[in-house]
């Protein structure tokens, strides 16, 4: 069970409160982009063991869409931020940081 | 023995729903004209007799007022937010309220929301957006040991089961 906090609304909820959208920071591939790069865009997602960048929705409260990044392996929620950023903020990187020293943002 | 707490469906009360930017004196100027009440902040919902103003997300509160005065509201609304893009919307039937009332009304509550209902987390003057079991609802207390609930009208009846089954005498402990 996740323990996220809304930045829209300020509610720190479980998650059932929430639905998840997926992996966040995807670069729309549009028309006159390659095959395989739309493919990509399209269908290939990141799963990786450790730090992920998701987004949510507040779907029962707000309703709002939000960031979060979070380990997969523990659960733990490192931070959640807007979703009107197409990169990661360096506050973000930088909270993560704090708790995996080892990481590396595309890693 | 605890006391039983008393579910009870509201009549209707007139809604409207204003999208915009809350930082905008239009804006704020329009639901305190509507409402009389002071404009909330975050999570904060006001209330005075059949009146209301809630804060629903950053860019949206929900007026509440008599039935019979939302036309004339809307009137309003829509001359005041001329300048500015806005969102009035007439909610009133797409809604519906009920009350719990009673020493236990947490505790009935906290069975059904993900949300921390003690003395300490909720009290009167908020409001939280949640949902009760499988559905979308909000809810807020008029005063200590009453909350009102806000639902979908397509939900209503799903809410007054679930709220009856959770009152059920018996079935309330006392935790808060
Ligand atoms: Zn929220």
């Amino acid at each position: 069970m996740l323990i996220l906090s809304c930045p829209c609304c300020g509610v720190s909820a479980e998650e059932t409160e929430f639905t998840p959208g997926g992996e966040a920071h995807l670069k729309r591939e549009g028309p006159g982009s390659e095959d395989a790069a739309f493919r990509d865009y399209l269908f290939q997602r990141k799963n990786p063991k450790g730090v992920h960048f998701e987004r949510w929705r507040h779907a029962f409260g707000c309703g709002k869409w939000f960031h979060a990044a979070r380990c997969t392996v523990t659960l733990e929620v490192f931070c959640t931020y807007t979703a009107q950023t197409a990169n990661v903020p360096k506050e973000v990187i930088d909270t993560i940081k704090l708790r995996r020293p080892e990481w590396e943002l595309n890693q | 023995m605890s006391e039983t707490v008393q579910v009870a469906r509201l009549n209707s009360r007139g809604m409207i729903t204003l999208k915009g930017d809350l930082a905008d004196q239009d804006f704020q100027d329009v639901a305190v004209k509507i409402t009389g009440l002071s404009f909330p902040s975050q999570r904060e919902i006001r209330l005075s007799g059949e009146m209301g103003l809630a804060w629903m997300a950053a860019d949206e509160v929900l007026l509440m007022l008599p039935v019979e005065d939302v036309s004339a509201a809307i009137e309003t609304a829509d001359e005041m937010l001329r300048r500015a893009p806005a969102v009035v919307a007439n909610v009133t039937d797409a809604r519906v309220l009920f009350s719990l009332k009673g020493k236990r009304s947490r505790e009935v509550l906290a069975k059904l929301a993900p949300v921390d209902l003690s003395r300490e987390a909720f009290q009167p003057g908020q409001i939280r957006r949640t949902r009760l079991a499988q559905v979308a609802a909000a809810f807020w207390m008029p005063q200590e040991a009453q909350f009102e609930i806000m639902c979908f009208r397509s939900v209503a009846d799903y809410v007054t089961e679930l709220l009856e089954m959770s009152a059920a005498p018996g079935t309330v402990p006392e935790y808060f």
